[in-house]
C-alpha cells in the first residue's frame, strides 16, 4: 500500500492509501473533514470542490496519491479562530447574509470554487462567476443569491469593508420580528462545513450496507444465491426476504412495496431490493452485493399506463393496475361546450423527473443498550419513518427513535423510505451500527419520481374569452408502487382546469401502476404537469380568439367569491389578480413600446429572436381532501432564558426552522435570537406531520404560535399570582417579563416557574380547518397559493438553442414570514421550473433507467439562470400564522408553460411535450399554420 | 482498483514503468474520464496507474522554433488562458475554455482529450483544424504524426499500450490567418456536443487562400471535411460558395443519430449552420469585414 504525505489546512498528514481511494475519501473518512461533500462521485456536481496547491479541483475523482506532497485547502480552514473568536471569511459571511445557503449541501463546494476564483480575479464580473462556477450545481436554485454573495465578498476583500448586505424589503404586514429578513439559524454551520449530514456521522464499530437490486423491470425471482457474498471476508450479515422478522412490505400510504422481494415473488421495477449486506467497509459490502446471484424469470414490461391498462396486461398488484380513477365534476361540460364559441382540444405529455437532491439518501441505524433502535436520517416524515421501521422490526413504535439530520434537499423525494428500514434490519441482525449510503446511480434508480403524464385538455370559451367549459383526461404513470401516487394525481386533476373560475368542469384521471420506477411526491405534486397542459391551452385559446394572453387569464382568474373546480367557494386570500396585474405591468415596463408577446429579433443578430410568455397557477396549501391535518408543537422556556420550539417537521433546506423561530418569537414578544428550534426527532419533538403539500408554514407555524401563546399566558397567570400583579399589567419584553414596573429576566422567569413547581412548557396540537373529500364540494383545502410568471426567452432559430433571459414572478404567499428565505424559495422555484422546461429529462425505456447518472440528468446550472425579478404579493389568510400560507411549491409551477409560451411567441412552435427539444425549434413553421407541435401534431 | 500509483518525472521513466508493469498498468493524466470509467466499471481493472502529470516536458507550453508546443499534460484551463494559444490557435482556446467545468479543466489535459479518442472531442477537433501534429514517445523513440493518425475508431486510440503522447506541435499564425471554434450542446443529458466545428483559414485579398475544417462527430474518428475545404479554397466565402461547401460537407460526412442526443437530420442541419458561423468568424478575424 502506498504511503503519502499531504498538508491539509496547514497540517501535514502521512497516510497509507487503500486501492482506489480518492482525495474526497481521505478528507471525509480518514481526516473527518466532512465539510467536503460527495454529491455524485462522477465529477458533475461540484460539491466536493477543494483547493489543491491553490487550484480548485473535484476531490471525488482525484486519486489520493496525486495529493502526495501537495497542500490541500478545505472549507474547514476558511474561517479563522482568533482569540476565542470565530471569524468567518468574507465569502462565508456574505453567503450567510445573502441567504445563499439553503439545504447547504452544495455550499462548501460553491464557496471553495468562489475562493479559488477570487484568488485569481479579485474583481469578478457576473459572467466570470458563471464561468468558474459552471459545474457547481445547487438544486435549491440559490444561484442569484450565490452570485450576489460572491460579488459582495469580492468587494469586501478588495476594500476591507464588511460585505454589503442584500436589500430585501420587509413584509407589508411585518411585526417586530415576523415579516423582516432574518438569517437562517443553521447558516453559519452550513458555510463553515460544520453542519452534520447523515453520511458525516461515524459510530464505533459501524458497519456499511449495500443493497442487491433487481436491475430487471419485471419478473419472478426464481432463485437467490447469497453464498458467495456470505463467504466474502469482511461480510457480517446478508439478509433476504426469508430473514424478515415482521412486516414484508412498506409504503407511505399503502403497504405494497416489498422490503425485500422473496423467491417466487414478483419484481416490479429495476430498483426492487432482493438482498441486503452489512460489511466492515462500504467497498466490501458493495462487492458482496454484486456477488449475489439472482435468477429472474423475465416477464413482459408494462412500460406506460396505456400498456398497463390493456385488457390482457398482467396485474402487477392484486388490486389490478389501476391505482385510482379520480373524478372532478362541476356543472355540465356538454352544456358548457354547447355554449362556447370556440372549442379547442390538445394532448400534452410530460416525462418523469427526478428530485436530484444533491445529498443522496443515507441512513445510520444504531442499536442502543436499552434495546431500542436509533435511526439517523434526513427524512421528510420522521414519525412515519418510525412507524415503518417499527413495523419492519415487529416492534412497538416507541422502541424506534428517528433522529433527524441536516438534509441536503428533499423536494418530495425523501417522503418514501427504504434505506431506513434496510439499515435498521441489518443493525438488528448484527447488533452493530449500520450505515447505508446510496450512490448517485442507486438514488436515481430507486426512489420515486415525478409522475410522467399524458393530459388531454378540451377547452371551450365565448368570443370574449370567458371560459365555458374545461374537460381534461389525465394518465399518470405511478410506476411499480403506490407511494403517494393517488394524492399526487388527485392534485393534478383538481388543478387541471387552471386557476380559473370555470362554470363546467369534468376531469378524469387514471393513476396507473407500471414497471417503471415508482412515482410519488415532487415539488408541485402533480400540478406542475397539469398546469403545463392547461396554461399551454390558454395561450392557444388566446391566439384563436385574438386576445391578449394576460387579458384572457385576468378575465377568468379565480378571485374572492369564485368557485373552484371542486366546488369550493374562495372566501379570502386570493391574490391571483394582483399577481397577474403586477407581472403584466412589470413586463410591459421592461418591454417599453414593444408588444411583449410579439417576436423581436436581436439587433445585429436577426437569427436570434426574443419574446415573452405568460402563465398563471395555483396550488393548495395543506393535505386537504378531508384528511386530518394536525401538528403538535412544544414550546419551553429553558433555564438559560431561551424559548425552545420543538416539532418533528422537517427542515430540508427550505427554511422552516426560521419560520418557526420567527413566528414563536413574534408571538412571545422576544427577538429571534430568543427562540431556538429543534426539529425531526421522534423522542424529543412531537409530531408535526409530514413535510409535504406546502403545509409547514401554515400548520406547524400555527402549532408553534399557539403553543407559544398558551405558554406566555401560563407564565403571566402564574407570575401574576406570585407577584400579585394583575395579568393585564404583565408584558413580555425581549429581555424578560415586565411585571408592572419590575423586569423579571427570562432565566429568572424560568427559575420562578420551576420553584413554583410549574414546568414552563406547553404542548399544543393544532388542527387545521376541516376540509372535505373530493366529490363532496365545500372546502377541499383550507388555503391556496397563487402565482403568475412571465419568462423572456431568446431562441436561436438556426440552432434551436433556447436561453431564458428574464423571469418576472409574482407569488401570493399570504404574508411573508421571512422575506430573505422567501426570496430564496421564489428564485429557487423558478430555477427548478427552468429545469422542468429545458434541461431535465428522466428517461426510462422499457422499465430501465437510461438517465442513471447526473451526467445524463442535467439540473439547471449557473449558465441557465436568468435574471429573476421576484414580486411578493400578500393577501393574508386569516387563519394562517401572521397571515402566511405555503409557498414551497407554487413558486415553480408556472415556469415551464411561461417558457414554452414564450418560445411559441418567438418562433411559432407550440411545444406540447416537456422538456423542450431544441431540435424542434429549427424546423421552419409550415405555411399557413403557425401553430404546430414538437410531437408532430398539427393543431 | 489500482494498488500501485507511479509518478515518473521523465517521459523515459514513464515508458519504462509502463513496459515493466505490462498490460495491468495504464497512464493517467487528468484522469477525469479514466477515474469515472474505473469507478463505474467501464474500464477493465488496472493494477497500476502511471501518473504523467509531473513530467515537466508534458507541462510545457511555449514557442519552439517556428512552432507552438502544447504539452500533452497541460491542464485545459492553462491552454484556454494562454496568450500564446489565443494568438496562434484561437480555435483551441475557444474549445478548451468550453470543455467540462472549471474544476475539471484544472486537471484534465489536452493529451487526455485526444487519447480518449471520442469522435467529437472538442480539443481534438480544434487541433485537427489547426494542423497540429502529435509527438508520440515509444520505447523505440519519438515521432511526430498528424493528429488524424491517432484514431482507430470511436473511443479507440491508435496509440499502443507502451506509447504516450508528449505534446502537440502547432504552426504559428501568420498574417491574414485565423481560426474559430463553435459547438452546440443539448441542454438535457450527456455532456457531449451534438456537433462541433473548428475552422482555420488564411486570406488572400477577398479569397480564402487556404482552409482547414474539422467537424465532430464527422464519422467514427475525427477527421477533416476535405471536400468542403476544396470548395472554399481559392474562393470568397460568399453565399453561393458557402452553400456549395455545405453541400460538399454533407455529402462527405457520415452523421448518425445518437439516441437521446441528436438525430442525423438535426446534425446535418447544424453542420451547415456551424460551418457558416465558424468560417465567417475566422474570416473576420483574419482581417476581413
Amino acid at each position: 500500500m502506498p504511503t503519502i504525505t499531504l498538508t491539509v489546512n496547514g497540517t501535514p498528514h502521512t497516510l497509507t492509501i487503500d486501492p482506489g481511494e480518492t482525495l474526497a475519501d481521505v478528507l471525509r473518512y480518514r481526516l473527518g473533514l466532512t465539510g467536503t461533500k460527495i454529491g455524485c462521485q462522477e465529477g458533475e456536481c461540484g460539491a466536493c470542490t477543494v483547493e489543491v496547491n491553490g487550484e480548485a479541483v473535484l476531490s471525488c475523482i482525484y486519486p489520493a496519491e496525486r495529493a502526495d506532497g501537495k497542500s490541500v485547502l478545505t472549507i474547514e480552514r476558511l474561517a479563522q479562530q482568533r482569540d476565542h473568536e470565530f471569524i468567518l471569511h468574507p465569502l462565508q459571511e456574505a453567503f450567510v447574509e445573502h441567504g445563499a445557503t439553503q439545504c447547504g449541501f452544495c455550499t462548501p463546494g460553491q464557496i471553495m470554487a468562489a475562493h479559488a476564483l477570487l484568488e485569481h480575479n479579485p474583481d469578478p464580473q457576473p459572467e466570470d462567476i458563471h464561468h468558474v462556477l459552471k459545474d457547481n450545481l445547487c438544486r435549491c436554485g440559490a444561484y442569484p443569491a450565490i452570485e450576489d454573495a460572491i460579488l459582495a465578498a469580492a468587494h469586501s476583500l478588495r476594500t476591507g469593508e464588511p460585505p454589503p448586505p442584500p436589500e430585501i424589503p420587509a413584509s407589508a404586514y411585518a411585526g417586530k420580528v415576523v415579516g423582516r429578513p432574518h438569517i437562517r439559524p443553521d447558516a453559519v454551520d452550513k458555510v463553515t462545513g460544520r453542519a452534520r449530514y447523515t453520511d458525516d456521522l461515524v459510530f464505533p464499530d459501524m458497519l456499511h450496507a449495500a443493497v442487491r437490486r433487481a436491475e430487471v423491470p419485471h419478473g419472478i425471482l426464481r432463485r437467490l444465491d447469497v453464498s458467495k457474498a456470505r463467504a466474502l471476508k469482511g461480510v457480517v450479515a446478508v439478509m433476504t426476504a426469508a430473514d424478515l422478522p415482521a412486516a414484508r412490505n412498506h409504503g407511505v400510504l399503502i403497504d405494497d412495496w416489498p422490503i425485500l422481494v422473496g423467491v417466487g415473488e414478483r419484481i416490479r421495477y429495476v430498483g426492487d431490493a432482493l438482498a441486503i449486506v452489512a460489511a466492515e467497509t462500504r467497498a466490501i459490502a458493495q462487492e458482496a452485493a454484486s456477488l449475489i446471484e439472482a435468477e429472474i424469470e423475465p416477464l413482459p414490461v408494462l412500460a406506460d399506463p396505456l400498456a398497463a391498462l390493456a385488457p390482457d396486461a398482467p396485474p402487477l398488484h392484486p388490486s389490478g393496475n389501476l391505482l385510482k380513477h379520480i373524478k372532478v365534476r362541476k356543472g355540465d361540460v356538454e352544456r358548457g361546450f354547447a355554449e362556447a364559441d370556440v372549442v379547442l382540444e390538445h394532448t400534452f405529455t410530460t416525462p418523469h423527473y427526478d428530485h436530484a437532491f444533491l445529498e443522496p439518501e443515507a441512513s445510520v441505524a444504531v442499536p442502543t443498550e436499552d434495546g431500542r433502535m436509533e435511526v439517523y436520517v434526513g427524512s421528510q416524515i420522521p414519525y412515519d419513518d418510525r412507524r415503518q421501521v417499527a413495523a419492519a422490526l415487529g416492534w412497538p413504535e416507541e422502541r424506534v427513535h428517528i433522529v433527524g439530520q441536516t438534509m441536503g434537499g428533499g423536494f418530495g423525494g425523501k417522503e418514501d423510505i427504504a434505506g431506513q428500514i434496510h439499515a435498521a434490519l441489518l443493525a438488528w441482525k448484527t447488533g452493530r451500527p449500520v450505515k447505508l449510503l446510496y450512490d448517485r446511480r442507486e438514488s436515481l434508480i430507486a426512489h420515486p419520481k415525478r409522475h410522467a403524464t399524458q393530459i388531454r385538455v378540451r377547452i371551450g370559451a365565448k368570443r370574449d374569452g370567458r371560459l365555458t367549459a374545461v374537460q381534461t383526461e389525465l394518465y399518470g404513470d405511478t410506476g411499480a408502487y403506490a407511494s403517494l401516487g393517488e394524492k399526487v394525481m388527485t392534485r393534478a386533476t383538481t388543478h387541471s382546469a387552471g386557476p380559473y373560475d370555470v362554470p363546467h368542469v369534468r376531469a378524469d384521471c387514471y393513476a396507473v401502476y407500471t414497471n417503471n420506477p415508482p412515482a410519488g411526491a415532487f415539488r408541485g405534486f402533480g400540478v406542475t404537469q397539469s398546469n403545463f397542459a392547461v396554461e399551454s391551452m390558454m395561450d392557444m385559446l388566446a391566439e384563436r380568439l385574438g386576445l391578449d394572453p394576460v387579458e384572457l387569464r385576468r378575465k377568468n382568474a379565480l378571485r374572492v367569491g369564485s368557485t373552484t373546480s371542486t366546488g369550493q367557494v374562495l372566501r379570502e386570500s386570493v391574490g391571483l389578480l394582483e399577481c397577474i396585474d403586477r407581472v403584466d405591468a412589470e413586463v410591459r415596463r421592461l418591454s417599453g413600446e414593444a408588444d411583449p408577446f410579439a417576436p423581436r429579433p436581436v439587433p445585429g443578430e436577426p437569427h436570434k429572436v426574443r419574446a415573452w410568455g405568460f402563465a398563471a397557477a395555483f396550488k393548495n396549501t395543506g393535505l386537504g381532501g378531508g384528511a386530518p391535518d394536525d401538528a403538535t408543537a412544544e414550546v419551553e422556556l429553558l433555564p438559560e432564558g431561551v424559548f425552545e420550539v420543538r416539532i418533528s417537521s422537517a427542515e430540508l433546506g427550505q427554511g422552516l426552522v426560521s419560520v418557526l423561530q420567527l413566528v414563536a418569537a413574534e408571538e412571545i414578544g422576544v427577538d429571534a435570537e430568543g427562540v431556538r428550534v429543534l426539529v425531526m426527532d421522534t423522542d424529543r419533538t412531537p409530531d408535526g406531520g409530514p413535510t409535504t403539500a406546502s403545509r409547514q408554514t401554515y400548520v406547524s407555524g400555527n402549532a408553534a404560535r399557539m403553543a407559544a401563546r398558551v405558554l406566555v399566558s401560563a407564565l403571566r397567570s402564574t407570575l401574576a399570582e406570585r407577584y400579585d400583579v394583575p395579568p393585564d399589567q404583565i408584558w413580555p419584553q425581549p429581555e424578560g417579563l415586565l411585571l408592572g414596573e419590575r423586569l423579571l429576566r427570562w432565566p429568572e422567569v424560568a427559575a420562578e416557574m420551576h420553584a413554583l413547581g410549574r414546568e414552563p412548557r406547553v404542548r399544543y396540537t393544532y388542527h387545521a380547518p376541516e376540509t372535505k373529500p373530493l366529490g363532496e364540494g365545500g372546502d377541499m383545502h383550507f388555503a391556496y397559493a397563487f402565482a403568475a410568471q412571465a419568462a423572456e426567452v431568446e431562441v436561436n432559430t438556426l440552432t434551436g438553442e433556447v436561453k431564458v433571459l428574464r423571469v418576472v414572478t409574482a407569488v401570493d404567499v399570504g404574508a411573508a414570514i421571512n422575506p430573505l428565505a422567501l426570496k430564496g424559495q421564489i428564485e429557487g422555484g423558478v430555477v427548478m421550473g427552468i429545469g422542468t422546461a429545458l434541461t431535465e429529462h428522466f428517461i426510462v425505456e422499457e422499465g430501465r433507467v437510461v438517465t442513471d447518472r447526473l451526467a445524463r440528468y442535467r439540473m439547471p446550472a449557473f449558465e441557465q439562470v436568468p435574471e429573476i425579478i421576484p414580486i411578493v404579493v400578500e393577501h393574508p389568510v386569516s387563519t394562517g400564522p401572521f397571515g402566511g400560507k405555503g409557498v414551497g411549491e407554487i413558486v415553480s409551477v408556472p415556469t415551464a408553460p411561461a417558457i414554452t409560451n414564450a418560445i411559441y411567441h418567438a418562433v411559432g412552435v407550440r411545444l406540447d411535450r416537456l422538456p423542450v427539444e431544441q431540435e424542434a425549434l429549427t424546423l421552419p413553421p409550415r405555411a399557413g399554420a403557425k401553430l404546430f407541435s414538437s410531437g408532430g401534431t398539427r393543431v | 482498483m489500482w494498488h500501485t500509483y507511479l509518478r515518473p518525472k521523465t517521459v523515459e521513466e514513464a515508458l519504462q514503468m509502463l513496459a515493466e508493469a505490462g498490460e495491468a498498468a495504464v497512464l493517467i493524466a487528468g484522469g477525469t474520464d479514466l477515474m469515472l470509467d474505473l469507478q463505474q466499471g467501464r474500464h477493465p481493472p488496472v493494477q497500476a496507474l502511471v501518473d504523467i502529470t509531473e513530467i515537466p516536458e508534458l507541462r510545457a507550453l511555449e514557442i519552439r522554433g517556428d512552432e507552438l508546443f502544447v504539452g500533452a499534460g497541460v491542464p485545459l484551463n492553462r491552454v484556454a488562458a494562454s496568450p500564446l494559444v489565443r494568438e496562434h490557435a484561437m480555435a483551441l482556446a475557444e474549445a478548451t475554455s468550453q470543455m467540462a467545468g472549471y474544476q475539471i479543466r484544472n486537471v484534465a489535459t489536452l493529451g487526455g482529450n485526444v487519447a480518449h479518442a471520442l469522435p467529437a472531442a472538442d480539443g481534438a477537433i480544434a487541433l485537427l483544424a489547426l494542423d497540429a501534429r502529435a509527438e508520440v514517445a515509444s520505447p523505440h523513440g519519438r515521432r511526430r504524426v498528424p493528429l488524424a493518425d491517432l484514431y482507430l475508431g470511436p473511443g479507440r486510440s491508435a496509440l499502443k499500450h507502451e506509447e504516450m503522447l508528449v505534446g502537440f506541435w502547432l504552426p504559428l499564425t501568420r498574417q491574414k490567418a485565423a481560426s474559430a471554434f463553435r459547438r452546440v450542446m443539448r441542454p438535457q443529458g450527456v455532456a457531449l456536443p451534438i456537433l462541433n466545428t473548428a475552422v482555420w483559414l488564411a486570406r488572400e485579398g477577398d479569397r480564402i487562400a487556404q482552409i482547414r475544417i474539422a467537424v465532430g462527430p464527422f464519422g467514427p474518428v475525427p477527421r477533416r471535411a476535405t471536400a468542403a475545404e476544396s470548395v472554399l479554397c481559392g474562393h470568397a466565402p460568399d453565399e453561393a460558395t458557402l452553400n456549395a461547401a455545405v453541400e460538399a460537407l454533407l455529402r462527405e460526412a457520415r452523421f448518425r443519430t445518437s439516441r437521446y442526443r441528436a438525430t442525423e437530420t438535426y446534425r446535418r442541419h447544424l453542420a451547415g449552420i456551424l460551418l457558416r458561423e465558424t468560417v465567417g468568424k475566422a474570416w473576420q478575424r483574419a482581417g476581413g469585414e
